[in-house]
């Protein structure tokens, strides 16, 4: 009764999270870049294991870190080509490899905002936290990115 | 999703390589069966003969820290050196142990063990002697039926004093296979 929430093995733990976190990191990132970023999430979640106190929540908890990485992985890319967008029209997430070319020759702040909401469909509130930023600056900066798409595609 | 085997040890061999791990293991095939290999940053933690590795994984948790994972490479070269000693190529194991968990007296008896040599036999109450409490034959007997790593500390070599086997936690067949191994029985 006693051990109902202690800390698993890493083994146990590694081996119920690894299909579902690499399931989102390929939702996320598409099938190479995600294996990168499986390998990070679980170095990632074995440095931080024993500062855990109790075993709950750490299908959520493997999940953020995944969630991190990814989102780490999205702002180091560097961009290098651009098309044109029609980002509000599409309700499925976008691919990775076609925003990251959608959003090329978007400021920085714009490119990640727009990335994070139309990529990964993520609050604003999410978002902020991410780039820290308020949710609201988050929400501006992703408007004023789409505004501005919007503007290239009619020019 | 199944991760593609490849990918998972991948992470395996790096979580070792970054010596991130309390405790990796590898499950070994043997001439006495598959064994169930573990070793921390200080050695040879456990080696158990049967094993259920969820539950091995559990009680390694417990004594070395939650950082468990099936990772063979830091096991290799304690599973070459097994592989050798059964092929008959290797008499002494070159291996650092680690026996945090062990009590006082418990380790001074493996201690006392480690120095039992290859084909040779004593006995519970020798073993005793040399740790330094005469009268703890008995004592010294449950230390060997609960040996974190037997092989490695000999404990197939302490018999009664009459020479009959007495016990072994992996069973006596596996104590004999051993010692007829080593030339110290002859096979029936």
């Amino acid at each position: 009764m006693m051990d109902a929430v202690r800390v698993p093995p890493f083994e146990r733990f590694y081996e119920e999270t690894r299909g579902p976190v690499l399931a989102q990191l390929r939702a996320m990132l598409g099938r190479n870049a995600a294996e990168d970023a499986f390998q990070e999430t679980f170095l990632r979640a074995l440095r931080a294991y024993p500062t855990l106190r109790h075993g709950r929540h750490l299908r959520a908890w493997v999940r953020e870190i995944a969630r991190n990485v990814a989102i780490d992985m999205i702002r180091r890319t560097r961009v290098t080509s651009a098309e044109v967008p029609d980002l509000e029209s599409v309700d499925e997430p976008l691919p990775y490899e076609e925003l990251r070319r959608l959003t090329a020759d978007l400021p920085q702040k714009e490119r990640a905002a727009v990335f994070l909401r139309y990529g990964y469909d993520l609050s604003y509130e999410e978002i902020g936290n991410a780039l820290g930023q308020s949710p609201e600056a988050a929400r501006q900066a992703a408007s004023s990115g789409v505004r501005r798409l919007r503007r290239k595609e009619h020019s | 999703m199944t991760v593609p085997a490849e990918l998972d040890r991948r992470f395996r061999d790096a979580a070792a390589a970054e010596g991130l791990l309390d405790v990796a293991y590898e499950l070994h095939d043997s001439p006495v069966g598959t064994l169930f290999v573990a070793v921390s940053d200080r050695g040879v933690c456990e080696l158990h003969y049967d094993a259920d590795p969820a539950a091995e994984a559990d009680r390694l948790a417990r004594l070395f820290g939650t950082r468990v994972l099936r990772s063979p490479r830091p096991t290799d070269d304690a599973r070459r050196q097994l592989d050798e000693y059964f092929a008959g190529t290797r008499r002494k194991f070159d291996l650092d142990v680690d026996l945090r968990p062990a009590r006082e007296f418990g380790r001074s008896v493996l201690e006392q063990l480690a120095r039992v040599p290859y084909g040779e036999l004593t006995t519970y109450g020798t073993l005793a002697n040399r740790a330094g409490k005469p009268r703890a034959a008995r004592a010294v007997g449950t230390i060997m039926n609960r040996n974190p790593v037997p092989i490695v500390l000999p404990c197939h070599r302490v018999v009664g004093s009459s020479g009959s086997l007495v016990g072994y936690a992996g069973g006596l067949d596996r104590k004999r296979l051993l010692l007829e191994l080593e030339g110290a029985l002859q096979p029936d």
